[in-house]
């Protein structure tokens, strides 16, 4: 429910993911172990609104959008998009709905296939859409070229004939032409400059506008993720720290990992006076989990409590979620 | 600043590139200098002319197919450009040094961080092994690595990114030189590691009295660690200033343009700005000023002559008579 008290169709939900990568040692692979890369991690995404999913290398961001595309099986918890359970639907049951999930990758110069033009690239996607007339084609084709903002010559031409912003272009075509309702875009705009940038996050706001698509946004770059996004989760070592819509986050963030994010970011527009460092240079490099608050090595507030419990999802504020018992609590701002 | 005598000048520098058919312009007449305990920052996107540049100063440029078309770089004033190898050399590492970008295809993989931070210091200093092994162990300590003794018997492979690029910078400070050139150093780091890194070299700069000439494309860590910023375009430098002056004021359409085309949580709502057209190809550049094609100020002599560096008030300077002459508004 939004605040005009309306119903908003709920894209994508999902409740408690969990994915453990299994540890093997020794020369029979025993399981020594396990890599909790996704744990627990519940949000939802509406139509037409951007979900940010925000965190640094090895957090497991992209394995959720793996586990979310069904590239993995998930070793528990729910996955329901458009409010069906799909997440023990078997390939054969998966086929018709892969079309509503599309991804948009980060290496615009890795994610095309050199051997095939642009438009064979394209029209993959909709001859798996159902098209397949050659006219139906290039009329579709023409379509999402231009909807993409590149000339229809450009279907005939090869990716290396391309910039890595025209390139992106391209990607965002392809995902668009099976016509999903939401798409993953995993660091899109990360190996871009920053006038192309500008120029390819215009276009992913445009089509959310005309075509009403959602977007679970992964990046590590807050400026895009302010500027983007509805809501934003926060994710450190699998598990998600905060989630709050995203003036919610930057005005009052509440768990320590957040204000250390928001205070590693040169020039970004927040509210906080202080400055957090880490007791820690970076996540550990010890593959096994441990009990406990996953940022123990690296939080300044941790207690005894936090390395022994297991830290709830707690509701901090309308909408806004925390795990970390103490900050959560009252809601004051430890840092001031 | 210590004192107002430059420690590094670049005058009117061009590097070309030749091939059968075209030359590339990749740096066009580039000027600026860096002065004692100071950070300059040579910002622009790729293409741009900064890497090249910097190399230029390392005597790093390949040639052929560069060539240094014109121009002098004055480190304490000599011309390193007609140095040779061995007078390069004695300066490469030793009084100016460089961390590049990706520190794990920098660090030689088959090598002990021991064996490579050793090399960096015995290449311009004979010292006994344990003397070497002490101050190798010293610079790791400097550089913030922890249990650095164990460290030094570690390959490149076993740290992590943020580990590696210290080290990088534990190898560039071995002969303590007086100007380290960073290219894009925390690119490829993630954003705490980056502050991490940002908040090292600033220490270690006042610690050692060093300048420090930071290469990037990225205008929030400019933001954080410049004093003074280049902003290059197409091989030329467009504007440059103090850091405050430039990111607040900026003069040069260029920079307007980059500076409106940021994203961040104020502009949600607004569209970004985004610069029409695409970087010239640096073997044809349009005529007049390199980026009058994509300017909304530009005027006609702007399409014909070359324009001139006009100043404004403390060194800050740019290439755009139109916006001097005019005083339009910002973006």
């Amino acid at each position: 429910m939004n605040e005009n008290g309306s119903q908003n169709t709920i894209i994508l939900q999902v409740g408690n993911l969990k994915k453990y990568f299994p540890i093997r040692r020794g020369f029979f692979q025993k399981i020594t172990g396990w890599v909790r890369a996704v744990e627990n991690v519940s949000f939802q995404i509406d139509r037409a609104k951007t979900l940010g999913l925000v965190g640094e290398s090895g957090c497991g961001k992209t394995t959720v959008a793996r586990l979310i595309l069904k590239l993995l099986a998930a070793d528990g918890g729910q996955i329901l998009f458009n409010g069906q359970d799909i997440t023990q639907l078997d390939e054969k049951e998966m086929k018709p709905l892969r079309k509503e999930i599309q991804i948009i990758f980060q290496d615009p110069y890795g994610s095309l296939n050199p051997r095939m033009t642009v438009g064979q690239s394209i029209a993959e996607g909709l001859n798996i859409a159902g098209i397949h007339s050659r006219s139906q084609q290039e009329q579709r084709l023409e379509k999402l070229l231009k909807m993409v903002g590149m000339s229809p010559a450009s279907s005939d031409r090869f990716p290396h004939e391309f910039s890595g912003g025209q390139r992106q272009r391209v990607g965002i075509a392809r995902a668009l032409s099976v016509e999903p309702a939401l798409i993953i875009c995993d660091e899109p705009v990360s190996a871009l400059d920053v006038s192309i940038q500008a120029q390819i996050i215009n276009l992913l706001k445009d089509l959310q506008h005309q075509l009403q698509l959602s977007y679970l946004f992964i990046s590590h770059d807050l400026n895009v993720v302010g500027y983007l996004c509805d809501m934003v989760a926060v994710m450190y070592k699998g598990q998600i720290m905060e989630y709050a819509p995203t003036d919610a986050l930057f005005d009052h963030p509440i768990h320590p990992y957040t204000h250390l994010l928001l205070s590693a970011i040169p020039d970004v527009d927040r509210n906080i006076d202080t400055e957090m460092h880490a007791t820690a240079d970076e996540p550990g490099r010890t593959l096994k989990s441990q009990d406990g608050c996953s940022f123990q090595d690296r939080c300044p507030l941790v207690e005894n409590r936090c390395r022994h419990d297991l830290i709830e999802f707690e509701q901090a504020g309308p909408d806004h979620r925390v795990r970390c018992w103490k900050t959560a609590r009252d809601g004051s701002d430890p840092f001031f | 600043m210590v004192d107002n005598k430059a420690l590094l000048s670049v005058k009117e520098l061009k590097v070309y590139f030749r091939s059968e058919h075209e030359v590339a312009r990749a740096v066009d007449g580039v000027s600026f200098k860096v002065g004692r305990e100071e950070t300059v920052c040579l910002v622009g996107e790729s293409g741009c002319g900064k890497t090249v540049t910097a190399l230029s100063v390392m005597g790093l440029v390949p040639i052929p197919p560069g060539e240094i078309a014109g121009g002098r770089i004055l480190f304490e004033d000599q011309n390193l450009l007609v140095f040779n190898d061995n007078e390069m050399q004695a300066i490469r590492g030793n009084q100016i040094a460089m961390v590049f970008q990706e520190p794990l295809t920098s660090l030689n993989p088959v090598f002990t961080i021991g064996d490579q931070i050793g090399e960096a210091i015995q290449v311009h200093q004979t010292a006994p092994q344990n003397e070497v092994i002490h101050r190798s162990e010293q610079l790791l300590k400097d550089v913030g690595i922890a249990d650095p003794a164990q460290r030094l018997k570690d390959y490149p492979h076993q740290l992590s990114g943020g580990q590696r690029q210290r080290v990088m910078i534990a190898m560039a400070l071995a002969c303590d030189p007086e100007l380290i050139i960073a290219d894009e150093p925390t690119t490829a780091l993630d954003v705490t590691v980056q502050a991490q890194i940002l908040r090292l070299l600033e220490s270690i700069q006042k610690k050692r009295s060093m300048s420090v000439l930071y290469i990037t494309h990225d205008l929030g860590v400019v933001s954080k660690v410049a004093d003074r910023i280049c902003v290059m375009y197409a091989g030329i430098i467009a504007e440059q200033g103090k850091k405050d002056a430039v990111l607040k004021t900026p003069k040069h359409p260029y920079t307007q343009a980059l500076l409106a085309s940021l994203p961040n949580r104020e502009k949600r709502g607004q569209r970004l700005y985004s610069i029409p057209g695409t970087v010239p190809n640096p073997a044809y550049k349009p005529d007049g000023c390199p980026f009058h094609p994509r300017c909304r100020h530009a005027i006609q002599t702007c399409r014909e002559q070359y324009p001139l560096m006009c100043e404004y008030e403390d060194g800050h300077r740019a290439r755009c008579p139109v916006i001097f002459n005019g005083n339009k508004e910002k973006l």
